[in-house]
């Protein structure tokens, strides 16, 4: 159980950041389906300065920067040019999965430096086994790579920023009625831009701990859809960091419990595709559930998706 | 306002519009009397794989036949859907006369189109149909995967070996079965344990399902998948691992054991130089390690103390027709004699197995 619920984390990590990514997207009130394309984006971006470089913190900031590049381009068309956002956003993700094909296939059959695998290999910390109950369900969290420590680090700091801070309450004004934050003096534009390519460098974070540690070498589509499945896990998880966390850790295990059922040799055999569909139907219950249960702290930013216009206010 | 506002999104689609058709490769030029070869492929041809494998044979045959031939590729074709169609219309109408398709779903299409084109020679690898100017082509991995299922046995300390497969059809399962024989040829207490992974492509989801068989025990990770994913798992926890389709000793050198291998250089070049000379004929092919279609990529130095001899001896009885994999007496799960003494099976049987040897742990999921 351990083993698997450890893995469950690993396997969440990504998803922990694209939630974040396109959660900052939302709170700013702009729906991004970009989210895939520009975690590919960080993914090769990050790939290919490692393989330049060998340095980790380039890598990563170089994901960042890629997958903040493809939010730009979401946000210039989208916050300046005013267009439809899920139309754009779509565009976004072939665009990103596109390039990153394109750029990708000169790092095929490319090793990553063994400095990464140095550096991002999980912490041991022996010394937990020796502590009864609590030890084993610390050592899930705790055992793990520095990478997925960012991601904890990423979701307390982002608790802190949107409920503890004067720029985390005006970026929720954005959201949630864009016209009386227009009036109440914040500047809107700026605060969209921020946020959005804020979301754009979480969600290229995404896509790199996929290539440079989950699967350290390059191939075609490493996020193999895990950037749709983060749009609908911001519902699950309702726009909250924290909830994000343990949205991402649960789907992470969903992922990958199939494939532990099937080691347990039951004499029923369960069929793998029911297993492999259960991510998908948790995401459509909870979409179902939320929509059902209108309760204020769980509901969408008001102005979700709608392009503002200051002179029709 | 307005007007300036579409004017500078027009400016931004366009320059995004050129930047990308400025990347797209362009196709050479019809070549004067040169004969036209079309590869498509399901996989991409850079990345160590199947479809690599496919390429590295591609390579062969270019450097032997010189500039009697012109090739035309096509990666990433999906088989899941009628996209090949377009596909060869399109290396048809550019004078392709010989196509190749590399994957099973490709199968009826090609079918069809030969129907439509008889002057085109169509090449199908694994499947099962063919005519008058297609044939189907395919290699005995499976005695392959018996020689490293060898090396595997000879390995494990846990005798527990782990097998990432991806769909439960009849090439995984002799591959699976082949491999268990050859593990337990040297290791009768050996058990491969198999999960399926219900696809052929999928770094991250092979990966883990190697990690679900490593928390069981498993010491070697074996694969039916086009993925380095189960070996990188391997190399991760210190453990050792059996490839699949090409030697990628250099991508986890810790741990990479073996891999039973695809060498189709010397077979395209063959059937090509037939089309040239004229005495191309509709012949399906299923070789084995006597033409050196399949191969057992070298032993690394990973590789148990006298594994490389147990293996020279196993590859030249194969070579040579003495021993074959599925020779009687084989059993199955449950221990009931499938196949009895003296008797060998049929390729039309191994081509429909649907059941597993003793030995291995695992059910075959309906599909």
């Amino acid at each position: 159980m351990i083993p698997f619920l450890k893995n469950a984390i690993i396997s969440g990590t990504p998803l922990t950041f694209a939630i974040l990514g396109a959660m900052y997207n939302e709170k700013a009130g702009n729906l991004n389906l970009g989210i895939e394309g520009m975690m590919l984006l960080g993914a090769v971006a990050g790939f290919q300065v490692a393989i330049l470089t060998g340095n980790p913190l380039l890598s990563l900031l170089a994901a960042m920067v890629f997958g903040a590049l493809g939010a730009l381009i979401y946000a210039f068309l989208t916050v300046t040019l005013r267009t439809n956002q899920s139309v754009t956003g779509l565009a976004l993700t072939i665009f990103g999965t596109g390039l990153s094909r394109f750029w990708g296939k000169r790092l095929m059959g490319t090793v990553i430096p063994e400095s990464f695998s140095r550096n991002f290999r999980p912490l041991s910390m022996p010394f937990l086994s020796k502590i009864p109950v609590i030890g084993p369900v610390l050592s899930v969290f705790l055992e793990q790579d520095l990478f997925v420590y960012l991601s904890y680090a990423v979701v307390i700091l982002s608790g802190i920023y949107l409920y503890h801070t004067r720029f985390g309450l005006n970026l929720r004004a954005v959201g949630e009625n864009t016209a009386a934050a227009d009036a109440s003096g914040i500047n809107v534009t700026l605060y969209k831009y921020v946020h959005i390519l804020l979301g754009g460098a979480l969600c290229g974070l995404g896509g790199a701990y996929l290539s440079l540690v989950y699967v350290p070498s390059w191939q075609d589509n490493v996020t193999s859809g895990r950037g749709w499945i983060a749009i609908a896990l911001v519902i699950f998880t309702s726009w909250s960091p924290y909830r994000a966390f343990w949205g991402a850790f649960l789907f992470g295990g969903l992922d990958i419990v199939g494939f532990r059922i099937q080691t347990l040799n039951l004499p029923v055999s369960i069929n793998q595709h029911f297993l492999r569909m259960l991510p998908y139907i948790a995401t459509i219950l909870v979409i179902i559930i939320g929509s059902v249960r209108k309760s204020t702290s769980h509901m969408p930013p008001a102005d979700l998706g709608k392009p503002y216009f200051r002179e029709e206010r | 306002m307005k007007k300036r506002r579409i004017l500078c999104l027009l400016v931004a689609i366009l320059s995004v519009a050129m930047v990308l058709t400025g990347c797209s490769s362009d196709q050479k030029g019809a070549g004067g009397g040169k004969l036209k070869v079309g590869f498509i492929y399901i996989g991409t041809a850079g990345e160590p794989g199947y479809t690599y494998a496919h390429e590295q044979g591609r390579l062969y045959a270019e450097e032997k036949l010189g500039d009697k031939v012109e090739f035309v590729i096509q990666e990433n074709v999906s088989d899941t859907d009628d996209s090949i169609v377009a596909v060869m219309q399109s290396m048809i109408e550019q004078g392709c006369k010989v196509i190749f398709a590399n994957s099973y779903g490709f199968m009826d299409y090609m079918y069809d189109m030969a129907q439509e084109h008889p002057d085109v020679v169509f090449l199908h690898c694994s499947g099962s149909k063919s005519r008058e100017n297609m044939l189907n082509y395919f290699g005995r991995i499976y005695q392959a995967r018996y020689l490293s299922g060898i090396v595997a046995g000879m390995k494990t300390e846990t005798n527990k070996i782990g097998y990432v497969a991806a769909h439960p059809i009849p090439e995984v399962i002799r591959g699976i079965n082949a491999f268990t024989l050859g593990v337990r040829s040297v290791n009768p207490n050996a058990t491969v344990e198999v999960v399926w992974t219900s696809t052929w492509y999928d770094p991250s989801l092979e990966k883990a399902a190697a990690i679900s068989l490593l928390d069981k025990g498993c010491d070697v990770i074996a694969q039916h998948q086009d993925t380095t994913g189960p070996q990188i798992a391997a190399q991760e926890r210190g453990k050792w691992c059996i490839g699949y389709n090409c030697d990628t000793a250099d991508i986890v050198p810790e741990s990479f054991l073996t891999a039973p291998i695809w060498n189709w250089g010397p077979y395209y070049t063959d059937q090509i130089q037939k089309v040239l000379d004229g005495t191309w004929k509709s012949e399906n092919y299923w070789g084995g390690m006597e033409d050196g279609v399949v191969k057992l990529a070298p032993l690394t130095k990973n590789a148990p103390a006298g594994a490389q001899e147990k293996v020279d001896e196993m590859t030249q009885k194969i070579i040579n027709g003495e021993f074959k994999v599925f020779e009687g007496p084989i059993k199955d799960q449950s221990g009931n004699v499938k196949v009895p003494e003296g008797k060998v099976m049929t390729d039309d049987e191994l081509l429909s197995f649907d059941w597993f040897v003793e030995g291995v742990v695992g059910t075959l999921p309906e599909s």
